[in-house]
């Protein structure tokens, strides 16, 4: 596939840079040169705000950065041209990645703040180049700069290396698309909690995504500084790019690589007839009124609107799939060591803003067996999930698991020990396939399955939690049950050591109950660990083999299901003190 | 570093307070959308500078400032009105509504420039000329009045919010709209309302613009990193944040100027915000 890809991309780039050779005018060389400029900045744009839903207003700011590094060291360190590249692309990239290093750290960054400072960037960088001497106004003139021949003519040396940069950047686009990081990249957009806790390092990916887009960024700039020959603060961090690397990639298609290469292609061809029409000013209004028209009418944009269709084309030709596969081998081995200690919580607290969720809780999870959490509500159950699983951070105390502390982990490190969790109420990503949200934890689990075999496991899981059928489904074409199901699935694929579920059984019909107790039985008998929170007591004590009652964040009775039951403490907690 | 003057220093100061009221100004209506309507309204600027040229177009045909405010404030509140239905009929997400008045801000931008040229233009009128000395401090017309509106409408709103039946029916459309709409709060109508008195913020702010400086489509986007920094400095939906947070940057960027190069002002807002962030990530 990757072969045939690449002879793909090589067979373009050989045929498309023989274009200079059949002696065009000039002035169609600059036009190429001008797509495959915009395809360069739209596309690399899409990396990070395309795939993770982090829209960049800054990407002038990192264009602008490569500008000024290749006019800055060609004209005032006399590098030569094409060793400025590098530089601009590694001045943009490091810029980048600075700027990310603070803004991805917060921990509810939303989209729109993201969106927001990153404009804000640009132009704080703009006032720092025009008010010291990189700039200091005038602006830099690089017309004395050597140009390497490598076309025939300079027009037609610019055009090849527009081309290069295109056909490398669209090419990086695409393998970022179908590799893990991608993988995550989209995880993040739907959402970035989930993907943390099923193992996404989501700090990191947006780093590096945003460090890669960046760089080709700055690259672009190093060589549209030598296009235009003078490099001046207004031209260069002006709203246009951002306006229009969003509009190119909005209309094109961002959830896929060559996407936005359409965008830019359509919209590129669109200005320069306005711009040769000498309506530049009826040009800037158009393109804002598509981007509105587009966003209202064509949210997932042409190419994006096209490749959805032909996917529904070729699921609704494919054959079912084998729905008799057999259930998969859990990684948990059975029968070893059982009864010992899995996990172990030593004095664990948590307050919400003065609400004691939990107090000084000791706990203790042997291998193999199922352990009931029961409380009334807001007894601390779930946030006992939330702090094993890494969602947050206890107060105070330690959780052991296979004798690591937990407390001190990032959420997708715990996820990595081989802990996987349920939410109460489904979180799937919703813009990925069923299929598809069950191969992630398989990547970024324990196992770190590469792409091609976590697919297979989870199909296996997905015939397991009955749900092979709608393999190719999104979530959102799901029942309730089935979502339930979902996120069981998504659980058992990363192979846990210790499963925690959080209410797998609210909201489902008796039947269904029936069903899912069913489930959980045959997931036992592969000899997993189970933690389990619910509130349906039939299906404790069906399946529990030892419960830990909270109530206001306390553990008030431990041990055998039916005994604890008959506590007077624990009657009191469900139903209050009796008047005797 | 040579210290400035205690005259220089205090009209830094000064200078300061009056810039920031101008921030919160700006600031107001944003942050009241962004707040209470999940809508992120870019074309604020955009509309805060057709105010501006507004207003510079009809004092040049012989109107007095101040009363173009008669013309200007009903026209916008319309404006934002309609712009509020359309996000709203088409369920415009709180991400795509930035979306939808970024590319709103380009045409309104084409539009300035179509009309009145990319050139600089500057409104002549007599409040520009009227100076008053206080100590050793000069006051400008101009920015007094800034102040003044600046504070009268916050004010006013935050008492709106506060102390009205209405006001507190759209906090609770801002908490939860379908409770709200549930326990009978027409939050259609009063969305529009909110909206629409946005909108003529911009318009107050727009006149503000025309009275103190010199306008070109550009400037635009100049105000824009600042005044998002007073708004979500001041907490969204907080009628009075915009403003405090607004002179406190001020002041910050003017001591700045005083005391370093007036280079480095810009930088003054996204450290502050960045600084903010960092320490209380809640505040958001």
């Amino acid at each position: 596939m990757r072969g045939r890809a690449l002879a793909g991309f090589a067979a373009a780039g050989l045929a498309l840079s023989a274009v200079p050779f059949f002696g065009l005018p000039a002035f169609y060389e600059s036009f190429l040169y001008l797509v495959l400029h915009w395809i360069v900045l739209a596309v690399s744009w899409n990396i990070l705000s395309g795939y993770s839903g982090y829209f960049s207003f800054g990407h002038g700011a990192f264009f602008g950065a490569g500008m000024y590094t290749t006019a800055t060291l060609a004209t005032k360190a006399g590098v030569p041209f094409l060793w400025t590249l590098p530089a601009a692309g590694l001045v943009a990239a490091v810029f980048g990645v600075a700027l990310g290093a603070v803004v991805f750290r917060l921990p509810r960054l939303r989209g729109e703040l993201f969106a927001l400072l990153t404009l804000a960037v640009t132009f704080v960088l703009a006032t720092i180049v025009l008010n010291t001497s990189i700039d200091g106004g005038p602006g830099l003139v690089l017309s004395a700069v050597p140009l390497p021949a490598i076309g025939p003519s300079p027009s037609s040396t610019f055009y090849l290396l527009g081309l290069a940069l295109a056909l490398a950047t669209l090419w990086i686009a695409r393998e970022i698309q179908r590799s893990k990081l991608g993988t995550g990249l989209f995880a993040i957009h739907d959402d970035e909690d989930v993907a943390e806790v099923l193992g996404v390092p989501t700090y990191r990916y947006k780093l590096a995504a945003f460090g890669v887009s960046c760089g080709l960024a700055g690259i672009a700039g190093g060589i549209q500084a030598m296009f235009v020959s003078y490099v001046t603060v207004g031209e260069t961090f002006s709203i246009a790019v951002p306006l229009y690397v969003v509009l190119m990639s909005v209309l094109g298609g961002s959830r896929h690589w060559f996407g936005p290469a359409v965008g830019a292609a359509v919209v590129t061809a669109l200005l320069y007839a306005f711009t040769a029409g000498d309506y530049a000013v009826a040009g800037r209004a158009a393109v804002g009124l598509i981007l509105i028209l587009v966003i209202l009418f064509l949210p997932e944009g042409i190419f994006g609107q096209a490749v959805r269709a032909l996917e529904r084309r070729r699921v609704s030709a494919a054959p079912a799939i084998d729905a008799a596969d057999p259930p998969a081998p859990s990684a948990a081995t059975p029968g070893k060591a059982e009864g010992k200690t899995l996990l172990e919580a030593r004095g664990l607290s948590k307050a919400f803003r003065g609400v004691q969720a939990l107090a000084e809780v000791d706990l203790e999870v042997r291998r193999g067996e199922i352990l009931g959490l029961v409380g009334p509500n807001g007894s601390g159950k779930s946030t006992l999930i939330n702090l094993v699983s890494g969602h947050f951070r206890p107060d105070s105390g330690r959780i052991l698991f296979e004798g690591r502390d937990l407390a001190a982990l990032q959420a997708h490190r715990i996820a990595r020990t081989g802990l996987a969790r349920t939410y109460q109420i489904p979180r799937p990503f919703a813009h990925l396939s069923v299929l598809e949200n069950v191969a992630l934890p398989a990547m970024f689990g324990r196992d770190a399955l590469p792409r091609g075999e976590a697919g297979h496991e989870a199909r296996r899981w997905l015939a397991f939690t009955g749900l092979a059928a709608k393999a190719m489904s999104l979530p959102g074409e799901l029942n309730l049950h089935q979502r339930k199901f979902l996120e069981l699935a998504r659980a058992l694929a990363s192979r846990p050591g210790l499963l925690l579920l959080d209410e797998v059984f609210s909201g489902l019909t008796h039947a269904e109950i029936d069903d899912a107790i069913r489930l959980i039985r045959a997931i036992r008998a592969q000899g997993a660990t189970i933690v389990f929170v619910e509130h349906v007591i039939r299906a404790v004590m069906e399946l529990t083999d030892r419960i830990v009652v909270l109530s206001y964040g306390r553990v008030i009775a431990e041990g055998d299901p039916r005994a604890v039951m008959r506590e007077p403490d624990v009657v009191a907690a469900y139903l209050g003190k009796p008047h005797a | 570093m040579a210290l400035p003057s205690l005259t220089l220093l205090g009209q830094s100061l000064l200078s300061g307070i009056f810039i920031g009221a101008l921030y919160g100004l700006l600031g107001l209506g944003l942050s009241l959308s962004w707040g209470m309507l999940r809508q992120i309204n870019l074309a604020h600027f955009a509309l805060a500078f057709l105010g501006a040229y507004l207003t510079y177009q009809l004092a040049g045909a012989g109107m007095d400032p101040l009363a173009t405010l008669a013309v200007i404030v009903p026209c916008f509140f319309a404006l934002g009105a309609l712009m509020h239905w359309l996000l709203a009929r088409f369920s415009v997400s709180a991400f795509n509504s930035l979306l939808v008045t970024f590319g709103l801000t380009a045409i309104i931008e084409a539009l300035i420039q179509w009309i009145w040229t990319a050139d600089f233009r500057r409104m002549e009128s007599a409040y520009g000329e009227v100076k008053f000395r206080v100590g050793g401090l000069y006051v400008a017309l101009p920015e007094l009045l800034t102040l003044a509106m600046a504070l009268a409408l916050s004010l006013a709103a935050w008492a709106w919010l506060r102390h009205t039946y209405t006001g507190k029916a759209m906090r609770a459309i801002a908490e939860d709209a379908p409770i709200a709409a549930a326990f009978g709060v027409d939050v259609r109508g009063l969305s529009l309302l909110l909206s629409g008195l946005c909108a003529a913020f911009a318009g107050v702010a727009g006149l503000c613009l025309a009275l103190s400086y010199t306008l070109a489509p550009g400037q635009i986007y100049a105000w824009l990193g600042v005044v998002f920094a007073a708004v979500m400095l001041g907490g969204l939906g907080n009628p009075l944040g915009p403003l405090v947070a607004g002179i406190v940057i001020g002041v910050s960027e003017a001591l700045t100027m005083a005391f370093t190069a007036p280079a480095w002002a810009p930088l003054v807002s996204f450290s502050l915000l960045i600084v903010v962030l960092l320490a209380r990530p809640g505040r958001i």
